[in-house]
């Protein structure tokens, strides 16, 4: 047994210790497993939004995608910034309304704010298709990250399998205060590895940050700007726009919003997530210095190139810490996903069918959904395919199909009501899923269309289309809302 | 101060509509791209005007938990 493979197991069993004991002197009922009784301050819910963002892509994306697609990359720190500003404006917004009527789960949220069950099951299924792909690309992360970090003496699904069974032991166990905990010793991790390997690795192979982007700019010069087509200017205004919306509307994010204990402490996370995002620049450093030191990684290999970096520069104790740091960076993100996608079937499913459980068969229910979820995102982890990489492409397409109605949520508007929600968010739905099938792009259409428009993301185009219907269907169904409203006063006043 | 929250605009200003011309300048700045710089930049910026926001915010007056 290596150096290495002794440190990696050493994280995994503090996680799972840290995750257990993190329910100790908790009575167990489902707020306190989905949202911690919504007594988060501001250090844990800084913890748990920042763990939303340094997840595996840190670590294999971040690194990656500046090898592969240069300055394209940078749109991930500029949509997640973006994110955190909208987050000052929206998201105080849907913590009163979740506090005022004890909503627990998004599809709860869109059920309460239209009064519609049917609005809550769309909602429930969009949020569970949008989030497997997300547990997937961890878990297969976390299986590339330990078994090179291991120098291969773990194989990718060993601890894909590994760090499934630990990650839903503490879930089972301890809901979101598992996560909470957890996240304190990887952010610790992270901090450490990153900023440390962000600037050792350029001064050690270039003598500074600016010598490796002059190396790079010899080499391969486009990677220091946006390309004029595909991954252009147009496509990364877009980009960050519609990721900046979708951001807070993940299933795992809105968790953390309604897990926290005041709107000051979700403000107060708003004015410094975006110095935390800039430790970001430093998983780049490490891709743009391995453009010149480990040339020749093809396609998905480019994922790859923080590992080989890292093993070609340390010895085998430094690579094992990078290893369990990856672990963590995998662990967190995932047990907060599991958690919130049973949550959302358990409220946007079973509690519409079993609205006299008690709250011990829905805590139960939950637990049965996390097992279930882990199953089947561990089934497409080991069995991959093409299915998972389209799902992938369209999970922030989808998710920030539901931005026009929960906007309109704020203002209690007759421009939507919960028929033109269902019907804006069903088409917009349509458009990704038909651009994620066939790649469908503007040109198609209208091929003298400039390359300026082509580029510009489709999950944006949906989102236009989605509010068009959406008011338009809300305009003609307003008058069958307000009978149903009255039918409905009239009922309660006949029975009281 | 009510109106302090429109501050929030200038971020996506700095970020989506002054991007083209940062993506056109070839410097360095502090070692960084300048593309990159502008990036980092604004994430700097973003998080001063949050700060001045939250500051000016009327809401954040009074008890914690409101």
């Amino acid at each position: 047994m290596n150096a290495a493979l002794i440190i990696i197991f050493l994280f995994a069993a503090i996680a799972l210790y840290l995750g257990i004991r993190a329910t100790r002197g908790k009575e167990m009922n489902v707020d306190e497993f989905a949202v911690g009784n919504k007594g988060f301050g501001t250090l844990f819910i800084f913890l748990l939004i920042a763990g939303e963002v340094y997840t595996t892509f840190t670590f294999l994306g971040g690194s990656g995608w500046a090898y592969s697609n240069g300055s394209a990359a940078y749109y991930v720190p500029a949509y997640i910034c973006l994110a955190y500003v909208l987050s000052y404006w929206i998201i105080p917004k849907i913590w009163r309304f979740a506090k005022k009527n004890n909503v627990i789960s998004q599809p709860q949220y869109f059920m309460k704010a239209y009064n519609s069950k049917g609005l809550g099951m769309v909602v429930a299924f969009i949020g569970l298709i949008a989030l497997i792909p997300y547990i997937v690309i961890q878990l297969k992360g976390l299986g590339i990250i330990v078994s090179e970090a291991s120098y291969g003496a773990i194989t990718p699904v060993m601890a894909s399998t590994i760090g499934a069974v630990i990650v839903t032991i503490y879930v089972v166990i301890s809901g979101i205060h598992g996560s909470a905990w957890t996240a304190v010793l990887k952010d610790i991790m992270i901090l450490f590895v990153i900023v440390f390997l962000g600037i050792y690795i350029p001064y050690h192979y270039f003598g500074g940050i600016q010598p490796m982007f002059e190396a790079v700019q010899a080499v391969k010069p486009e990677a220091l700007s946006l390309a004029p087509e595909g991954y252009s200017v147009s496509w990364f205004i877009s980009t960050i726009v519609l990721n900046a919306f979708g951001f807070y509307l993940l299933p795992q994010s809105f968790s953390v919003i309604l897990s926290a204990k005041s709107q000051r402490a979700l403000k107060k996370n708003a004015v410094t997530l975006p110095l935390y995002t800039l430790l970001i620049l430093f998983a780049f450093f490490i891709g743009f210095a391995a453009i010149v030191q480990v040339p020749g990684l093809q396609g998905a290999e480019g994922d790859l190139s923080l590992l080989r970096l890292v093993m070609q520069t340390f010895d085998p104790w430094f690579v094992g810490i990078v290893g369990g740091a990856g672990l963590l960076t995998a662990l967190v993100p995932v047990s907060v996903m599991i958690m919130s996608g049973a949550i959302g079937l358990m409220t946007g499913f079973y509690k519409l069918i079993r609205p006299q459980s008690t709250d011990r068969q829905q805590l139960t229910i939950s637990k049965v959904f996390v097992v279930l979820i882990i199953i089947v995102a561990y089934l497409f982890t080991i069995k991959g395919g093409n299915a998972l990489a389209i799902l992938n492409i369209m999970s922030y397409g989808l998710i920030t199909q539901l931005v026009p109605a929960i906007i309109f949520s704020f203002f209690n508007s007759k421009l939507m009501n919960k028929y033109g929600a269902i019907a804006g968010i069903l088409t917009g739905v349509s458009i990704v899923l038909f651009n994620a099938v066939t790649a469908f792009k503007l040109k198609v259409i209208f091929p003298e269309i400039p390359s300026i428009i082509n580029d510009i993301n489709i999950g944006f185009v949906a989102i236009i289309v989605n509010i068009f219907i959406g008011i338009i269907v809300s305009l003609a169904t307003n008058s069958l809302v307000q009978r149903q409203k009255e039918a409905k006063m009239t009922e309660e006043i006949v029975t009281n | 101060r009510k109106y302090s929250q429109f501050l929030l605009i200038i971020p996506f200003i700095g970020m989506c509509l002054l991007l083209p011309w940062a993506n056109r300048i070839e410097v360095f700045v502090f070692g960084l791209p300048f593309l990159l710089f502008w990036i980092a930049l604004w994430m700097l910026l973003s998080s001063l005007i949050l700060y001045i926001v939250y500051k000016l915010d009327p809401e954040n007056e009074g008890s914690e938990t409101e």
